[in-house]
């Protein structure tokens, strides 16, 4: 693992109206290494992946890949991945289109035979048959729909890949079974994660590296091993699930 | 003093809807805009276009010449009875073929795609935005506007004048059977009355009629959709405006482009 950082946030702050959801992020993952965001519901993870992506604009602050200030959005995009909470499959595609949708697109568009191919080879990969490759996704359960979701996530390769709660709606065991396959594959390809989750068996199975979000700042940030350790009352409330803490709960 | 602070109440509340109502102006004029300039820049969709322009046009077909055909036959009896005032039942055809050319057809069209494909479309892009299907597209690298909505603003665009067009002919068919077959008219002299009358130009105004309206059901669509609220009301409501939306536009914009093509 190398430990250049592979993406940096610099204060990066962002209000929705007198709602100021991150006030001022600093945060960096190392290339090659996988890092949780956990945090409160509403405490901004998801606007934090977002304003990386490009599709919420922060308000000040600055998100650089590789070192460097993001020019060409299309250019980032084309080596990112990524699995969303619901799956956000495609439901009027086949499976095989939603997998291959971005081999699909282009100048280098692969042929619809490859692209077929690549899918299947995709899904084996993360545990479905070849017969799914050509239903549709609401034929899917919701483990199968995360699956199809992971598989689409890695069809081209990614540098980059972001999971928005992986493991949400789903039993222990396909959660237990998600986890997995995001580690092994994420291993093989060597790409850099950020993770969003409020599941601490989660949280443990991918984590390299794991930071708190809370009141709009990254609260505590370090390795996984550190998290039972850690002298931080808010992160220790976190972890264990306490209602008592310093981390107010509406009752 | 307490009524000093209802007119400033309501001076603040006429400022305020005032407001919203520019930045809803503001916001679709910039959509549209956006939308019309993605539709001569590349990549282009043709497969998706496709498949729009069969959505919206052929499926539209069956609910189209349903109704023109009825309100053609009714057109006929209401022309024929009006006529019958001043002993000018003969210009049935005539009338039939001008009111549906120039009028009942594009507007009957518009409305009835309005309410099948406007609140389909914005039923389908709303579900989209909340499941964040349209999120997914951006991390795929592809411009959910492109994607999404030039295919379906063009498709409604193209296919509109092609429905009007069918519309038209089977709204005079309906005016024609009821003047035959109720009104007792003689066939070849209907059929002959309806031809020797009617306009070139009464034929392309009313497909240009229906291009606009095209565009403006498709563009409404999108645009409820794309600013869809959360949930299953959220989606609702996004569906209810794309369809009163688009049909108060039809019926306004029917006016001004009718003052523009027939000036008085």
């Amino acid at each position: 693992m190398s430990s250049a950082a592979k993406i940096t946030m610099n204060g990066v702050k962002k209000a929705f109206g007198s709602n100021h959801v991150l006030r001022g992020i600093d945060l960096s993952v190392a290339t090659g290494s996988s890092l949780v965001v956990i945090g409160g519901s509403g405490t901004g993870k998801s606007v934090l992946l977002k304003c990386i992506l490009g599709i919420i604009s922060p308000d000040s602050g600055q998100i650089l890949i590789d070192g460097k200030p993001i020019k060409r959005r299309d250019e980032f995009l084309s080596h990112f991945g990524m699995l969303f909470q619901g799956g956000a499959l495609f439901d009027s595609l086949p499976v095989w289109h939603n997998v291959a949708f971005r081999l699909r697109q282009g100048r280098a568009k692969l042929s619809k035979a490859d692209a077929q191919a690549l899918a299947i080879e995709k899904l084996r990969r993360v545990g479905l048959k070849p017969e799914v490759a050509f239903l549709h996704p609401a034929e899917l359960s919701g483990g199968m729909q995360k699956r199809v979701g992971l598989a689409r996530a890695i069809a081209s390769n990614p540098d980059v890949i972001f999971f928005d709660e992986p493991t949400t709606g789903l039993d222990p065991i396909m959660a237990g079974v998600i986890n997995e396959l995001i580690r092994e594959i994420v291993s093989e390809i060597g790409a850099t994660t950020i993770t969003i989750t409020h599941d601490m068996s989660s949280v443990r199975a991918i984590a390299d590296n794991v930071a708190m979000i809370h009141a709009g700042k990254v609260r505590w940030h370090g390795p996984v091993d550190g998290i039972d350790t850690s002298d931080d009352p808010y992160l220790d409330q976190f972890i264990n699930g306490r209602a008592e803490g310093p981390i107010e709960s509406v009752r | 003093m307490q009524a000093v602070f209802f007119i400033s109440e309501a001076l603040a509340s006429i400022g305020r809807t005032t407001l919203a109502l520019l930045t809803s102006i503001g916001r679709l004029v910039i959509f549209a805009g956006l939308a019309v300039s993605h539709s001569v820049r590349t990549p282009f969709y043709p497969r998706e276009l496709m498949t729009q322009l069969l959505k919206i046009g052929y499926f539209s077909l069956p609910v189209v010449g349903l109704t023109t055909l009825f309100t053609g036959g009714a057109l006929a009896l209401q022309i024929y009875a009006g006529g019958a005032r001043f002993n000018a039942e003969s210009v049935v055809p005539s009338i039939v073929a001008i009111g549906m050319v120039r009028e009942l057809g594009p507007v009957l069209a518009g409305l009835m795609v309005a309410g099948r494909v406007g609140a389909s479309i914005a039923a389908e892009i709303g579900t989209m935005k909340v499941t964040e299907q349209i999120d997914a597209l951006t991390t795929l690298s592809t411009n959910p506007m492109k994607y999404l909505v030039v295919p379906r603003i063009l498709a409604a665009t193209i296919a509109m004048p092609l429905l009007v067009l069918i519309g038209n002919i089977i709204g005079i068919l309906g005016g024609f059977l009821v003047g035959i077959f109720r009104l007792d008219f003689n066939s070849s002299a209907y059929i002959t009355n309806t031809v020797d009358f009617l306009e070139t130009g009464d034929v392309t105004s009313g497909l240009i009629k229906a291009a606009v309206f095209g565009f403006i059901v498709a563009l409404m669509g999108t645009y409820s959709g794309f600013n869809s609220g959360r949930g299953a009301q959220g989606v609702g409501q996004a569906t209810t405006n794309a369809v009163v939306s688009a049909s108060v536009l039809i019926l306004a914009s029917n006016y001004l482009l009718t003052e523009l093509l027939f000036p008085a």
